[in-house]
């Protein structure tokens, strides 16, 4: 973790229109908190469903996706991530940087958000609003880590990270029961089964499957991010 | 220190950026000479460690560069691209840098850098306010705020206004007299002329000439050159200019003379005495092949 490099990326996104884009989803997620406790509807089974359906699978992924790659990508679109390659810090250690800094601001505005929408409608009931707040963490972190190797390897991260939360998170993992396991949100949510006891939420993908997948996933695509970065070629207009 | 590049090729799938370079790179002002699209970009990236060569190596005082982050205490660059956070301000850009090498006082060696380009008085405005100069300025303040031994620097002049053009060359010659190993690369000779002691030239990826501006400028003008003379009567001006050595060919076409001078000197003399003893008018005498390119392609057809 280098400290320069951190600050710099936390003014990069936070400085910009893309805290707007932070800011968006988890606010929504909360004002639909407060409407559906205005119109009586904050029962349990509506509070799962909100969780699983808008925090986790879709809020989730587009944080990850604007966090994950936002923290690297603009830099090599336009060169300004020289200034940090051209010094003597190992490669690994700037891509372990611009992990911590992705995944932090996944807990500030995908845990954090979900943990007080949770709250807000039904207190600490079941240990819903615990349960999703930790599975929106981990899922966060390593949402983090997967788009930030995106970053790296493609200058079309975005456009293929949409197309993995929507198309493979979202719709195959509907339409084919067995894609959830290899679904970093349904690993999320596995997360938060374990720690809540509402009758209305069960998941389908062990927890013994779950937790080491999400540290393989995490570490590997952070070790694999760095290793592309120690690779990471400078292709003039020439 | 040394930058030596050994057989050094790059290509990207079928083409070939860089062919088979090999030089070094000592103390001392050092210009990479070249047209725009002769891989003089390529070049640089590949000594700074920003490219990996297709084949060849290329090594700073013997440790290979590339995948080695070491290189940076000893290396300082300034890349072309723009490549600065605009929403930095210029003091906290080269601070930035200053801290990112771990330099035991950071504040002061950024002062001192900043201070190096001309650059305190806007060092407290955001570097999207800059013009084109003033960025480059703060790119190059940014490269030597940890002293480099080694600067690496692509077409650093680009966009700089005269003022701004000569301070930097001044700059870049005294830290070449003082010993550090200074590479920058420019597609104007007279730029490097004016700056480098030692010139190497660079088209379509080869290496095509090596030496002092003298040896180099020599190179470009004894070149043959071509000119195209219309003149009152043709046919008698060139069985005149035949005559002499100096003239390699002549082509006779609707539009005027075609002459091939093979000795650019001689011949500029003799054109317009044997225009005054054949009386002959002379309407237009133009050379054909002045730019760069061409010149460029005659070295690069002698070295082959």
């Amino acid at each position: 973790m280098n400290t320069v490099v951190a600050g710099i990326t936390y003014r990069a996104l936070l400085g910009r229109r893309r805290i707007i884009l932070l800011l968006l989803l988890p606010l929504a997620l909360i004002a639909l908190a407060v409407l559906l406790r205005a119109f009586g509807a904050a029962d349990q089974a509506t509070t799962v469903d909100l969780m699983q359906k808008f925090a986790i699978s879709t809020m989730l992924p587009l944080l990850g996706l604007i966090a994950g790659t936002g923290v690297i990508a603009p830099e090599i679109d336009d060169g300004t991530i020289i200034h940090l390659m051209s010094k003597p810090i190992s490669r690994p250690v700037i891509a372990q940087t611009k992990f911590l800094v992705a995944a932090s601001l996944l807990a500030v505005f995908g845990a954090v958000p979900t943990y007080v929408a949770g709250l807000l409608l039904i207190g600490g009931e079941d240990g819903i609003a615990t349960g999703f707040a930790a599975g929106t963490l981990v899922a966060g972190i390593a949402y983090a880590a997967v788009f930030l190797l995106l970053g790296i390897v493609t200058r079309h991260a975005v456009t293929i990270g949409i197309i993995y939360a929507l198309v493979w998170e979202s719709l195959v993992g509907n339409l084919i029961p067995g894609v959830h396991k290899f679904s970093i949100q349904y690993w999320g949510q596995s997360i938060a089964d374990q720690l809540s006891d509402s009758p209305f939420f069960k998941t389908d993908v062990a927890l013994s499957f779950a937790i080491p997948a999400l540290i393989v996933v995490t570490v590997g695509a952070v070790l694999l991010a760095g290793q592309r970065l120690r690779a990471f070629s400078l292709t003039g207009d020439e | 220190m040394r930058i030596e590049l050994s057989q050094v090729s790059r290509w990207y799938g079928n083409v070939v950026a860089v062919n088979d370079v090999t030089m070094t790179i000592g103390p001392g002002v050092t210009g990479l000479l070249g047209p725009n699209g002769a891989g003089k970009s390529t070049l640089l990236h590949m000594m700074a460690g920003f490219l990996s060569p297709s084949g060849g190596t290329v090594t700073l005082d013997g440790t290979p560069v590339w995948k080695n982050h070491h290189i940076y205490r000893n290396i300082g660059l300034v890349p072309e691209k723009e490549g600065v956070y605009g929403f930095l301000t210029g003091w906290q850009f080269v601070l930035s840098a200053a801290r990112l090498h771990n330099l035991p006082d950071p504040v002061e060696a950024a002062r001192k850098a900043l201070a190096t380009v001309e650059m305190e008085e806007p060092k407290d405005r955001r570097v999207e306010t800059y013009s084109k100069g003033m960025r480059q300025r703060v790119k190059v303040a940014a490269a030597l705020v940890h002293d480099p031994p080694v600067l690496l620097l692509d077409e650093p002049f680009n966009g700089m206004d005269p003022r701004q053009r000569l301070h930097l060359m001044d700059l870049i010659r005294t830290m070449g007299t003082a010993g550090k190993t200074i590479l920058f690369s420019s597609h104007i000779l007279e730029e490097v002329e004016r700056v480098a002691q030692h010139i190497e030239v660079l088209v379509a990826g080869r290496h095509a000439a090596s030496g002092n501006f003298r040896e180099i400028r020599r190179l470009m003008t004894d070149r043959p050159h071509l000119f195209v003379i219309r003149s009152s009567d043709d046919r008698k001006l060139a069985a005149a200019l035949v005559r002499d050595d100096s003239t390699g060919g002549i082509s006779l076409r609707p539009d005027g003379l075609e002459v091939q001078a093979t000795e650019f000197r001689r011949f500029a003399r003799l054109l317009p005495q044997v225009a005054r003893d054949e009386g002959v008018r002379l309407h237009e005498v133009s050379p054909a092949d002045e730019d760069l390119e061409s010149v460029f392609s005659y070295l690069i057809n002698r070295s082959t």
